[in-house]
């Protein structure tokens, strides 16, 4: 189709404007009779596939995503609604305009029916625009912003995974109740940060805790002496050095946390954010016990181990729990439509609005009608003490689960969110 | 006062990558009149270096402190027989590009090889801990980088002003042709120079393996701020070079406490300063001006 309309339009500007025409129906017409549009099921995923985020996210997460396809095929054989699903991929470099421009081409011109994954908030929130504008399915996963589910929340896009309410109230909640009252908190000065540092804020506040002091550092950064070395002089004198950077501005963070000996000096390290790629990168050693929450990891329990099994044999890797999500997001969405008969958006998010379910990924799961958070439980988890790097054996093996945060802690009240379906 | 003096240390040390950096860039561009883009790229492959030997065939980083810069080196004396050398006659455009492709193709490689997560590095135990100094505890690690920084700066600086062959470098670096009259073959020093240069990169990188984070992208964000420090340092100058690099780690971090948000623009705000007042840099020379 995309082929065809492209040489239309470089025959004549007549011939362009009917194909033009023809393309804006968007396949409806061939679907007579089916309910399926294009007797295909077609999803878009939307990742980093080149830079920062490519292995927490990435083409591994294409193929959790066709994984879910073929499980799907395989679960239902000739009972399928159709054996035609379709992926596609395309890289959005963590830029909203390319994740803008990509989101509409796969909508309108590829004629993709839910889109998945896009890492970065900014970009994840421009693909939402989209999604609402073509009101098509729209799964975000790799982003954290609570805006999705907020005031930009819209009836086509669902928030699955994770988001800032979550770690804050995790890990925040957590530190502050076992003792650690006074955080000293350093952001990177960007959405995602001041995103983190807010929802921080309030949880550390709500449980008793204050905030000594919240310092915005320069993004991207590969110092921070500035403020391990302030972190000891502020007064009162913290508990706790809450680090809400990501990826490699965290790695620098850790490593001079540990070298300025901020731990002998009587200052906990928390965490904001950490995927199993960041810990691999720091390595465990320097972040032995260090307390942090995650929405899943591999080794969580049998059923978690079993698909991680699988998802090795295929990858060579252990997935990362945005991996995780790509595969059940993708599962959910393909039973919806088996449930329905139809890829139709408007019957889906009906179908799915107030959905529960429990898989290997997301437990005492919902799909909140209110502000379509995907609730579940989420877990408090805990660094492994080791001697030395070589004892974790395998791939990101080096997470204990401490204490299961249940959904309703893990996600703030729907009448919170600040979101209007309309 | 011991905060304020913390936060002065804190920009030593950071200068001292700077400096470094700054100081190969500088030789190579004085001798050469090329502006090695690369250079970030070999301070990369220093800390990739010192992974891969551990890594790989467990040598520990002292010893990949010796033996990378000196591989790094070898590789930029033959990149400079084989590609810089041809140039040389040409626009410095020409080299420009050249050392900005091998850069790009520096990075992909590495990346193609390791992806783009950071690598695991740890400190040589020895260097673990904090030492006192007295006003305040310090990361022993940081206090070694610091001072190893300065002595090298100081040797570099021994050299060329007090043996011949400092001697004929600074000379050829002065004027060419000059020297070149006098009867000194300038050519057979062009090679070394440029193979030194690197190989200091390639040192800052080993330097760096303990503390920053190990990866592909690690030398792109580091090598406009060098650019920056040698410009302010003045072009050439290796004593220039040097200074500019803890100035700008200095201030760098003062940013850094008082104001973060500024931090990162406050180098290109001196440096805009330095070209509109002393557009040689606060240690170059005007053209022309008497030696």
């Amino acid at each position: 189709m995309a082929t065809k309309l492209k040489k239309a339009g470089a025959l004549t500007a007549t011939l362009a404007m009917g194909a033009v025409i023809a393309g804006c129906a968007g396949g409806g017409p061939e679907s007579e009779g089916g309910k399926i549009t294009d007797d295909a099921i077609k999803l878009g995923v939307i990742t980093d596939l080149s830079s920062v985020y490519s292995e927490l996210a990435g083409p591994n997460a294409v193929e959790a995503v066709k994984m879910a396809v073929e499980d799907f095929k395989a679960e239902h054989g000739d009972d399928a609604v159709t054996q035609n699903i379709e992926v596609t991929e395309a890289d959005h470099q963590n830029k909203p305009e390319i994740a803008n421009t990509t989101a509409r081409e796969m909508y309108d011109r590829d004629g993709v029916d839910a889109i998945f994954d896009v890492p970065t908030s900014s970009a994840a929130l421009a693909v939402a625009n989209i999604a609402k504008q073509n009101q098509k399915m729209y799964f975000n996963i790799g982003a954290a912003t609570t805006e999705l589910t907020g005031a930009q929340c819209n009836p086509y896009t669902y928030h699955y995974a994770y988001n800032t309410h979550m770690l804050a109230h995790g890990t925040g909640k957590t530190v502050t109740e076992q003792g650690s009252k006074s955080w000293y908190i350093i952001y990177p000065d960007y959405a995602f940060g001041q995103d983190m540092n807010k929802s921080f804020t309030e949880a550390i506040k709500e449980s008793g805790g204050n905030v000594v002091k919240a310092d915005a550092t320069p993004f991207p950064n590969d110092n921070f002496a500035t403020f391990m070395t302030k972190a000891p002089t502020l007064t009162p004198k913290p508990d706790v050095l809450g680090t809400m950077q990501a990826g490699d501005d965290l790695v620098n963070v850790v490593n001079q946390y540990n070298e300025f000996g901020l731990q002998d000096k009587g200052i906990n390290l928390a965490v904001g954010l950490m995927f199993d790629t960041d810990i691999a990168s720091i390595g465990v050693k320097k972040l032995e016990g260090t307390l942090y929450t995650t929405p899943w990891f591999w080794n969580l329990d049998d059923r978690s181990r079993e698909w991680a099994d699988r998802f090795k044999q295929r990858t060579g890797t252990r997935p990362t729990f945005d991996h995780a999500a790509n595969y059940s997001a993708t599962m959910q969405y393909l039973e919806a439509v088996q449930r329905t008969g139809t890829d139709d958006a408007d019957a889906i998010r009906k179908e799915l609005d107030g959905h529960s379910f429990d898989d290997f990924f997301a437990r005492n799961a919902q799909f909140r009608a209110a502000d379509h958070a995907v609730t579940h439980d989420a877990y408090l988890a805990k660094l492994a003490k080791v001697k030395k790097e070589s004892e974790v054996k395998e791939d990101f093996d080096f997470t204990k689960a401490v204490k299961k945060i249940p959904a309703e802690e893990a996600y703030m009240d729907a009448a919170d969110s600040g979101c209007d379906m309309g | 006062m011991s905060g304020l003096l913390q936060q002065l240390f804190n920009g030593l040390v950071s200068g001292s990558f700077y400096a470094l950096l700054a100081l190969g860039l500088s030789v190579i561009f004085g001798m050469l009149g090329v502006v090695n883009f690369a250079h970030g790229a070999f301070y990369m492959l220093g800390a990739f270096g010192a992974f891969v030997l551990l890594d790989s065939a467990g040598l520990n980083w002292w010893l990949a402190l010796l033996v990378v810069p000196i591989l790094l080196g070898v590789i930029g004396m033959v990149l400079e027989r084989a590609f810089v050398h041809r140039l040389m006659h040409l626009f410095p455009l020409y080299n420009f590009l050249l050392t900005f492709g091998i850069a790009l193709i520096l990075q992909d490689l590495i990346r193609l090889k390791y992806g783009v997560t950071s690598q695991p590095y740890p400190r040589p135990t020895i260097l673990d801990g904090m030492v006192d100094l007295g006003v305040f505890t310090y990361p022993k690690y940081q206090v070694f980088v610091l001072v190893l920084s300065i002595v090298l700066s100081v040797l570099v600086w021994l050299v060329l002003t007090r043996t011949r062959v400092g001697m004929i470098v600074r000379a050829s670096t002065e004027r060419a042709e000059l020297t070149q009259s006098l009867g000194i073959d300038v050519r057979r020093w062009v090679t070394p120079v440029f193979g030194f240069g690197i190989a200091l990169a390639g040192l800052a990188g080993v330097l760096a393996a303990p503390m920053r984070a190990v990866n592909s992208e690690m030398g792109a964000d580091l090598i406009i701020v060098i650019f920056a420090v040698v410009v302010i340092g003045g072009l050439g100058s290796v004593v220039g070079s040097v200074a500019a690099g803890y100035i700008v780690g200095m201030l760098t971090e003062f940013g850094n406490f008082y104001i973060p948000a500024l931090s990162q623009i406050l180098v290109f705000v001196l440096m805009a300063l330095v070209l509109l007042l002393r557009p040689a840099g606060l240690f170059g020379r005007e053209e022309g001006s008497p030696a």
